[in-house]
């Protein structure tokens, strides 16, 4: 009796789990679809008339502006992504290796930006960006996106960067300089090697963050354009298919990309 | 690696005894260390024997730099190593977790201190330490691939490949099961043989350490209690604490009554025995008298005269293969063991609540100092537990 | 048997509380590694929010539409609670359903991954976090088309009437399937992290004990990934309802609008709505991290913070 309910226990998770991820894909599959609809003025509807067409393939920039969000969300991505794995990565080795009056409020300012809501985050940013900077010729536009999004960002880095440092065994570093390693090559030889995989996530987390990220950005961009931002604002005007095409090659592209570093990461683990 | 050029040629040539002088070390208010002066002869097998916090970890830290003392010394023959850094001395360290990198494979961890060292054969130097702890053929895995006791071999190897002039072992085999523990015991003897460095070796397991050491140090609440081979340790006990931990004593809250010649007379539980004066301290009147278990015989009538000897109620016996013991009250109140070898093929005529005779003989007893203000809980177990514990 | 082994002495080295010492010297290392990231968030977090502050309690000058005054009018924040309670109450119903449901589909899938997937492990947390990479609004913009109302979905279920408003989508439905299915990887990931934590012996120990597998489950399985579990509903709750996206690409402009719609509209649309927007938004802010409070109280660990 208990091995049948077992054997339908393990198949029901499994099974669950399936439908859950097919569930999660069905959009996907939907953008995907969309990208070969031959649409009139917004690529909502599916046009039965004409059948599927690659031109937005083709030509995945023919939409005026299409192209330029995409650029300027890669641009934003990267650096967001660059500044704020840098400073939380500082941050983290600050929280867990360091001891220093003010630890306690450290961690809770990093902490409270992760349970404010983003649409509070954008709306204090653009106060300051606009009863503030401005006067000193910070004007809403590409800066501020990415100012903004350093500022999410760096969270999420320094969570993901201190889980793995607490990992760590502090006697490892102990060891080394136990084996000659002064503190230069420890730090160089043990702890940043052991360290890395985390910053290497935190690094992903963030630039997948900073390029879907819409609601803030949508506070602070002024008359820039982020991709999320271009479709959102073409959606009420129509929506061209390209943005289809791009949207579907980014995922290929990050699943791509993820893969590969998988790959990479189990063969040198090996 | 010019930062090992100038300061560090000096202590790498250090050679010699390794000396502790005068070593204490707080932390904030407790005190973990409180005061050591040690000895240990270069090329010696040395064990720093105590139960848990009793300071002989920080002791080993303060060897190996990761701490540094408050108070006191530590040289290396005529150089002083207080103050440098770890991995500015001629020390190094077998972890208790062997603390072995992760993402290093076994030939480069042990290659680690080498090449640190600026050494041009590293990676040869590392496959012949792993040779002498039997791993060569493991030398490409990864640590996370090898089971407890190769782990153990690997973090000695890598220790031992820079030819220390003191390898400090921290519980290195704490972790590995019973019988594992007693083949590595004897390996850990033969390679110190072999490479003849000084070895000191932290333990709480009084068997370990007697079995392996030369000599042994016990440690108690940040002092060293008594040093010593491990033979004198046990056939002689100069403190109440080193009778009870290591190996076990039956103890009698005495008092010297007079001395015979070399003999000193004490009176306990309503008894009468000598002590050889040698085995006594000197001037105190007010002692613990001390029999090992197995130095005692169970006898079921009071044979010789009137001293040396106690009546007891048996309280338990069991029977263990090579010997029986038995557990037993003496007049007052607390209990002793006697160990008694199987030498008789009859059956054992002995029952718990017997009434019998012990006696010994009065050359094997011994007699330590006892206070005032000692503790005298009801038995021997729960005042070790008690000394354990604190 | 004299002296009995004790438990395996000190695992971790003696390192006795800290000198008092170093705790009055001040850490330049620290300092250092600090400094960068704690000035960013407290120009780019701290200052804008006691400046929203600020801003909710200014007045507007007559005649001068956009400029305000710096004041202490309670006003705006009367108005919010007065004119815009309902969207308050329709955000946390709507973020609290997307967390529930979250979190039934969440977990038979972490669990999955965790314990049942073997080597498909790596591929299926890829799987999860992959969709990010499509742009949300795109996704969302893809449920619009597929709970559209002559869509299979709505079809089907009109032709089993289950459908009683004939249609999903400008429907709270279609706005909680939206913030349900936005928000489930940030469910996903925390549960999963905490069950991949725990020891599958454990869990078998478990089944041997109650050998039926709901009491394994409810006894010994679920207190295992309670932290997973509860940083995955703050990780959802929190930002399900302050979402306006969803709202407004598959709900209705009346009858689903949440607080971040009118946020994003004050702000953007209504001449003058600074004030009335910034005391909307620090009121969610408030409302938010008071709930969170209560919730790590009661089901808390310290591992969140």
């Amino acid at each position: 009796m208990r091995t049948v309910t077992r054997w339908i226990g393990d198949r029901f998770a499994m099974i669950a789990a399936l439908l859950v991820l097919g569930y999660l894909f069905l959009p996907v599959a939907y953008t995907f679809v969309f990208s070969f609809n031959d649409y009139r003025k917004s690529n909502i509807i599916w046009n039965d008339a004409s059948g599927p067409t690659l031109k937005h393939w083709k030509d995945p920039c023919g939409a005026p502006g299409v192209c330029d969000s995409l650029v300027t969300s890669l641009q934003v991505g990267l650096l967001a992504t660059l500044v704020s794995t840098v400073l939380g990565t500082l941050l983290a080795f600050a929280l867990v290796r360091q001891k220093f009056r003010g630890r306690g409020a450290s961690n809770v300012l990093v902490f409270v930006p992760m349970a404010t809501p983003e649409i509070v985050l954008g709306a204090s940013l653009l106060t300051i960006f606009v009863q503030g900077f401005s006067r000193v010729g910070l004007q809403l536009g590409f800066w501020t996106i990415v100012i903004a999004h350093i500022m999410f960002c760096l969270s999420f880095v320094v969570v993901t960067v201190r889980a793995r440092l607490q990992s760590l065994d502090p006697r490892l570093d102990e060891a080394a300089m136990d084996l000659y390693a002064d503190p230069r090559s420890t730090f160089m030889r043990i702890t940043l090697p052991l360290v890395m995989p985390g910053v290497v996530s935190a690094a992903m987390l963030a630039f997948a963050l900073s390029f879907d990220d819409f609601i803030i950005t949508n506070f602070v961009s002024g008359n820039e354009t982020t991709f999320p931002k271009f479709v959102y604002v073409s959606y009420l005007r129509g929506i061209p298919a390209q943005a289809n095409v791009i949207g579907f090659s980014m995922f290929v592209i990050a699943v791509g990309l993820v893969v590969l570093s998988q790959v990479v990461l189990s063969r040198r683990g090996r | 690696m010019g930062l090992f050029s100038s300061s560090k040629g000096a202590f790498r040539g250090a050679k010699g005894d390794l000396v502790l002088d005068g070593v204490r070390k707080t932390f904030g208010d407790f005190t973990a260390v409180d005061g050591i002066d040690l000895t240990i002869p270069r090329g010696s097998f040395f064990a720093l024997l105590g139960p848990s916090g009793c300071g002989k970890t920080t002791t080993l830290r303060m060897i190996a730099g990761l701490e540094q003392p408050t108070e006191g010394r530590v040289m290396i023959g005529q150089t002083d190593l207080t103050g440098s850094r770890p991995y500015e001395r001629p020390v190094n360290t077998v972890f208790q977790s062997y603390a072995l990198f992760p993402h290093l494979s076994i030939r480069d961890n042990v290659a680690f201190g080498p090449k640190r060292r600026g050494v041009s054969d590293a990676a040869a130097q590392a496959d012949s330490a792993l040779e002498l702890v039997q791993m060569g053929h493991l030398a490409g895995r990864k640590p996370a691939q090898l089971s407890g006791g190769q782990q153990q071999r690997v973090a000695l190897a890598r220790a031992i490949v820079n030819n220390p002039e003191v390898l400090l072992l921290d519980e290195p085999l704490g972790a590995l099961d019973l019988k594992l523990r007693r083949e590595m015991q004897v390996e850990l003897k033969r390679i110190q043989d072999d490479v003849g460095l000084t070895f000191v070796h932290v333990t709480h397991d009084q068997e370990e350490a007697m079995t392996m050491a030369d000599t042994v140090a016990v440690m108690n609440q940040g002092q060293i209690e008594q040093i010593g081979p491990p033979e004198a340790l046990y056939d002689l006990p100069k403190t109440r604490f080193v009778a009870g931990f290591l190996g076990k004593s039956n103890m009698g809250k005495a008092t010297v009554v007079g001395r015979e010649g070399d003999q000193v007379v004490v009176e306990f539980a309503g008894t009468t025995a000598t002590v050889p004066a040698a085995r006594a301290p000197e001037g105190a009147d007010e002692v613990w008298f001390g029999i090992r278990p197995e130095k005692v015989r169970i006898v079921t009538d009071q044979s010789g005269g009137h001293r040396d000897d106690v009546r007891v109620t048996v309280v338990d016996v069991s029977f263990t293969g090579v010997a029986t013991e038995y557990i037993v009250t003496v007049p007052s109140g607390r209990s002793w063991t006697v160990y008694e070898q199987n030498m008789d093929v009859d059956p054992n005529p002995i029952r718990p609540g017997d009434t019998v005779w012990l006696e010994w003989d009065p050359a094997h007893s011994f007699a330590v100092p006892r206070s005032a203000d000692d503790p005298d809980p009801a038995g021997d177990a729960a005042e070790l537990e008690s000394a354990v514990a604190s | 048997m004299s002296v009995v082994a004790e438990p395996a002495e000190e695992l971790t080295p003696q390192r006795e509380p800290d000198p008092p010492r170093s705790k009055r010297r001040f850490n330049t290392t620290a300092f250092l590694l600090l400094l960068p990231g704690v000035l960013w968030l407290i120009v780019f977090f701290v200052v804008p929010i006691v400046q929203l502050f600020t801003v909710s309690l200014q007045s507007k000058y007559p005649g001068f539409p956009g400029y305000y005054y710096r004041d202490v009018n309670v006003g705006n924040y009367v108005t919010a609670l007065a004119e815009f309670w309902p969207h308050f109450v329709r955000s946390l119903l709507y973020g609290g359903l997307a967390t529930f449901f979250a979190f039934a589909l969440a977990y038979p899938l972490a669990y999955a991954m965790a314990f049942k997937a073997g080597r498909w492990r790596n591929v299926m947390l890829i799987c999860v976090i992959a969709p990010f990479f499509t742009s949300f609004i795109l996704r969302t913009i893809a449920w619009r088309q597929i709970l559209a109302d002559d869509g299979f979905v709505a079809s089907a279920l009109r032709t089993l009437h289950l459908l009683p408003g004939d249609r999903i989508t400008e429907t709270w439905i279609a706005v909680v399937a939206g913030l349900t299915y936005n928000f489930l990887p940030f469910m996903v990931l925390p549960i999963y992290a905490s069950l991949e934590r725990a020891d599958p012996k454990v869990i078998e120990a478990g089944g041997d004990l109650y050998g039926n597998g709901f009491t394994t489950f409810r006894t010994v399985t679920l207190p295992m990934s309670l932290p997973g579990v509860l940083a995955g509903t703050l990780l959802t709750f929190i930002p399900a309802s302050g979402d306006f996206v969803n709202a407004s690409l598959l709900g209705s402009d009346r009858s689903t609008k949440m607080v971040g719609n009118v946020i994003e509209s004050q702000f953007f649309k209504v001449p003058g709505g600074f004030p009335v927007a910034a005391s909307l938004s620090f009121t969610l802010m408030a409302v938010i991290l008071v709930l969170v409070t209560l919730y790590v109280r009661r089901f808390g660990s310290e591992e969140l913070v």
